[in-house]
């Protein structure tokens, strides 16, 4: 098997190559940090990785290699590599947010995930890039330059996780942890032809990742395939003490649920408002052929209506500026990272804290941090904050309601293709809107999982099919998504991914760039 | 600094009726902080009982203490709060470089513990009755310390440090209502209510409630109003006046200077005061007014806290004696006098004596041994009495003995001579040091024979009826036994030698 074809298995093919000694975590490992080398720099560079952790990462696959030549049992995806989401705290690799304010920063710290994930012995790869403490659906947001989308480089690859997805899209790594508020893993996964899950509130600990909006965040996998992120959610799931919302449900039964292969005789719901206007005609199409084959496959498609959805993203932009305009204030230049002191004027505390934010973040955070100060003031606070968490609870009804009539709910994940680079910078409605179908399982706290759902026949680009269960559910979302992604391969002939244009090396171009 | 005009506290409470609030905040003495597994402990090395989560670094979450939840919930039983069956946590958000996070996590619309009452006794015996509005639970700031300029204070300062060891204590604030209808004895009560916070909080176990270390921390809020007038006043904040002392006379202080804003004709600032206990006075802090936005919202990080009808009963069940309930039912049984019992309390001795009188002694004995002998030499020894190293338990043998008659009062002391210089037990030191009251008639009488026969004039006059004359004789005897012979015994059996009645 080359190299090429070895990056391109799923990860549980690569660790099921790796128990039987086909190959070695060491040459796993290296395939991909030569593949990182090889298309993720330069002018027209992917640029997925803000940080690549080249060194660490083969000592760990070495040490893995030598643990199983010892006879040591060792986790299913021991070796297996994996790229890491930059909102995540990580020791011994820098952790930035894609933020100016945390720039050369390094936690002393490891999130309850990465802690997971060394537990597993799964190389770390490097860093990902995102929008600015994840806000944005571009990641043109990042203070260190955009990612590129590998189906086309002069698109979007989504965001915030657009590095996740971009990295996972274009075979830099198998695997990728990203955080999704307010669909930050199942857009980027929708329009680069990946599979991403939102887990249920809870389900995984968010201790560690940069909170943006504590009642909406949610760490969750990013794989080509549903079982990948399967076995990666059993990995980083579980209870845990440091996260106070953190279920005490075990992590597991999901890699059984997406190896259960039938849907027969399972209610599935078409959500009315989430399809037809507003999206885009082949997202429809490649939407009611995911619907037919379902059908076909025993289950039964009903439509529900989940009147509230239309409030939904108006009380998702309030509850999380508002949030996030509290969790962002501890960036402020005394403790860590970024400290900038004003030009002119006296030196006070106050005026050394507004001279570093207003040099450390970018206008997307600042936008938000100001609409959430002013949503939280007093005399407004009841009129914003207020209705939107009553919004909130109409939306957890209406999936109350849909959920007491079918098993899952079905829907595209996002209402276009992706978008130019460049073309909603200057218009941030727009670009919220790129959320309209992927809020409300945050709102609501419910799992929900993306996975491609074939390309759109006006452009040619991934169109991204989202499933969502009743929370705790998540096994539902793999069962039946790991079932319409075989009757999609089926019928595509191999993996949607199979068909993205071959990326070129920018190895030469980015070593002449330095 | 201008210095602000005052009334006399006699004319400022003939023209105006005083309406005083406290918040006081009452640091817990839990192992851990309120949010985190960092170490709670007073006076370590700054910065060293931290972790990431106190620091507020990225990305970390806050889990509540359990502990915290309980002495809060054991400080409202104490205070006749109800408790909160459902109870969040909210964000107090505001800038300043001591509170990590740039947020303090408190509580908001739902304390914990609410509507309570505490009956105050002033020193004449009066009691009043302070309402309790809430009690509730938060996080303590960091210590700065503001270094050069000259105001001690962030503004002017060159530089600033700061501990954040302090940072996520578990702290109580505890909010009185609007006390009214306290007149002249304002400052009086605003004293003896720390006071009594203090003493509970100490007896409940859950505070050290050391003033000097900022366990217990008073907030005075004084207003005043023309009599007869329902209306409040505008409201000045006196800030961490943290003596006893400091509380009465900072509530005098800030009575006298509103009368004399209100005199001029000047309405009061709404703001919060610095107390300073050099010159005895108040000074402006910031503005305050309750348009203050902190942008309070629930804390989304945290869960609800459940308290179960089961779990209050369990703690109530745990509840100390209320002090105050504590002192009347101890004098009465003692059947000390007031005065008697206030030096007792005053000394700070009311628990060794009733372990002592627990331990056997009579409630008489004790205050005499711990008020006297032992209180003069700890004053000696410039310690506390307690600390002085005679437990009740010595107390009740030396008192044994004595009953016993086996040794005097006078030998007695000499007991604890011994006993102070790690020579035993009181039995132990009587026998080592040979002390013990010579009781053998034997021996006696052979001392009084001799006693008798040095002086026969003596003896003659005794003989002849002068009985008093009898104590030159036992002089003689003490002076031969050492002082070791029972005095009594001995002018018994002189009398009984010559034949004479006693």
């Amino acid at each position: 098997m080359t190299a090429s074809e070895l990056i391109r298995s799923s990860a549980a093919e690569m660790a099921a190559k790796l128990a039987s000694g086909e190959i070695t975590s060491v040459e796993l490992v290296q395939a991909h940090l030569n593949r990182i080398a090889e298309i993720d720099g330069g002018e027209r560079g992917i640029h997925a990785f803000l940080h690549v952790n080249g060194e660490e990462a083969l000592a760990v696959a070495a040490d893995v290699d030598a643990r199983r030549a010892a006879g040591e049992e060792l986790h299913e995806l021991a070796g297996v590599p994996i790229a890491i989401k930059d909102l995540i705290v990580t020791k011994g690799q820098p952790t930035t947010a894609a933020s100016k304010i945390l720039e050369g920063w390094m936690s002393p710290y490891d999130a309850t995930v990465i802690k997971k994930i060394r537990a597993a012995r799964m190389p770390m790869l490097g860093k990902t890039n995102l929008d600015e403490f994840a806000m944005g659906s571009s990641t043109e947001h990042s203070a260190y330059g955009l990612t590129r989308n590998p189906w086309d480089l002069d698109r979007i690859p989504g965001g915030s996780g657009g590095g996740s997805a971009a990295a996972v899209a274009s075979f830099e790594a198998p695997l990728a942890l990203g955080t999704d508020t307010g669909g930050s893993i199942r857009q980027p996964g929708s329009v680069t032809g990946t599979v991403g899950v939102k887990p249920t509130y809870g389900a995984v600990s968010r201790y560690g990742a940069i909170a943006m909006a504590s009642s909406l965040d949610q760490i969750g996998p990013v794989s080509r395939t549903v079982l990948d992120s399967a076995l990666l959610q059993e990995v980083i799931g579980g209870y845990d003490p440091q996260d106070s919302t953190s279920l005490t449900d075990a992590s597991t039964g999901l890699a059984d649920a997406a190896r259960l292969g039938n849907v027969k005789g399972m209610k599935i719901g078409v959500i009315k408002e989430l399809h037809g206007e507003g999206f885009q005609a082949g997202v429809e199409n490649r939407f009611n052929e995911s619907l037919e084959l379902l059908r076909e496959a025993g289950a039964e498609i009903v439509e529900v209506s989940c009147p509230n959805f239309g409030y939904a993203l108006g009380a998702y932009y309030l509850i999380m500026p508002s949030e996030a305009s509290s969790n962002l204030a501890k960036f402020d230049g005394v403790r860590f990272g970024l400290r900038t002191l004003p030009t002119e004027g006296p030196l006070t505390i106050e005026r050394v804290m507004g001279a570093t934010r207003a040099a450390g973040f970018g206008d997307e955070v600042k936008r938000r941090i100001i609409l959430g100060t002013y949503a939280l003031s007093a005399g407004y606070y009841d009129a914003y904050y207020g209705s939107a968490q009553r919004v909130r609870t109409l939306v957890q009804r209406d999936f109350e309601a849909a959920f007491a009539q079918v098993d899952v709910l079905i829907s595209p994940t996002t209402p276009t293709t992706a978008f130019k680079l460049g073309e909603k910078l200057d218009d941030p409605l727009s670009m919220y809107l790129q959320d309209v179908a992927t809020i409300p399982a945050n709102l609501a706290g419910i799992p929900g999982l993306t996975l491609p759902g074939g390309l759109a026949d006006e452009d040619g680009l991934p169109v991204g099919i989202q499933l969502l269960a009743p929370a705790r559910e998540d096994a539902r979302v793999y069962r039946v998504g790991a079932v319409l992604e075989s009757l999609l391969e089926a019928k595509w002939g191999g993996p949607m991914l199979n068909q993205a244009p071959e990326l070129a090396s920018t190895a030469v171009a980015a070593e002449e760039a330095n | 600094m201008s210095v602000d005009t005052i009334l006399s506290f006699e004319e400022a409470m003939e023209k105006y009726d005083p309406v005083l609030g406290f918040e006081v905040h009452v640091e817990l003495n839990t192992k851990t902080k309120m949010f985190s597994s960092a170490p709670n402990v007073f006076g370590d090395e700054p910065n060293s009982n931290v972790n990431e989560v106190c620091l507020g670094l990225p990305g970390v979450l806050p889990v509540v203490n359990k502990k915290a939840v309980e002495s809060s919930i054991l400080i409202g039983l104490a205070l006749n709060c109800k408790i909160a069956e459902h109870c969040t946590f909210a964000r107090k958000q505001y800038f300043y470089p001591d509170t990590p996070k740039n947020f303090q996590t408190s509580q908001y619309e739902d304390p914990i513990c609410y509507d309570g009452w505490i009956d105050i006794e002033l020193e004449d015996g009066t009691v009043f009755r302070v309402e309790i509005e809430r009690a509730h639970m938060e996080e303590d700031a960091g210590k700065l310390t503001h270094m050069g300029g000259s105001t001690g204070r962030i503004q002017g300062a060159d530089f600033s440090l700061v501990d954040y060891n302090r940072s996520g204590v578990p702290l109580v604030e505890i909010v009185t209502k609007p006390i009214e209808n306290v007149g002249s004895r304002a400052p009086e009560l605003a004293k003896a209510y720390v006071a009594a916070i203090r003493e509970i909080v100490k007896n409940l176990g859950v505070s050290d409630a050391k003033m000097e270390r900022g366990n217990v921390r008073c907030d005075a809020n004084v207003s005043l109003r023309p009599y007869g007038q329902e209306k409040f006043g505008t409201r000045t904040e006196t800030k961490n006046v943290n003596s006893l002392r400091a509380v009465e006379n900072a509530v005098k202080f800030e009575i006298q200077r509103h009368a004399a804003v209100l005199d001029s004709g000047v309405l009061i600032t709404q703001e919060t005061r610095h107390w300073h206990e050099d010159t005895k006075s108040t000074t402006s802090g910031r503005p305050k007014s309750d348009a203050d936005d902190y942008r309070y919202f629930p804390e989304p990080d945290l869960v609800p806290i459940v308290t179960t009808a089961e779990w209050v009963e369990e703690l109530r069940a745990t509840l100390p004696e209320p002090p105050a309930e504590r002192r009347k039912r101890l004098q009465a049984d003692w059947g000390y006098s007031d005065l008697e019992f206030r030096d007792v309390v005053n000394a700070g001795l009311m628990d060794e004596i009733e372990e002592t009188v627990t331990a056997g002694a009579t409630a008489a004995a004790a205050r005499k041994w711990w008020m006297g002998e032992i209180a003069r030499r700890a004053k000696l020894a410039d310690v506390d009495p307690a600390a002085l190293g005679v437990s009740p338990a010595v107390v009740v043998e030396i008192e044994k003995l004595i009953a016993s008659g086996a040794i005097n009062d006078k030998l007695a002391r000499k007991v604890l001579d011994g006993v102070l210089e790690g020579e035993g037990t009181p039995t132990e030191v009587v026998a080592k040091r040979g002390l013990a009251v010579v009781s053998d008639d034997g021996a006696l009488q052979t001392a009084i024979d001799e006693a008798l026969a040095a002086q026969p004039d003596v003896a003659d006059k005794i003989r002849g009826g002068k009985i008093q004359a009898v104590g030159a004789i036992v002089g003689g005897v003490m002076k031969v036994t050492r002082g070791q012979a029972d005095a009594g015994r001995v002018r018994e059996l002189i009398l009984k030698t010559l034949g004479v009645e006693g």
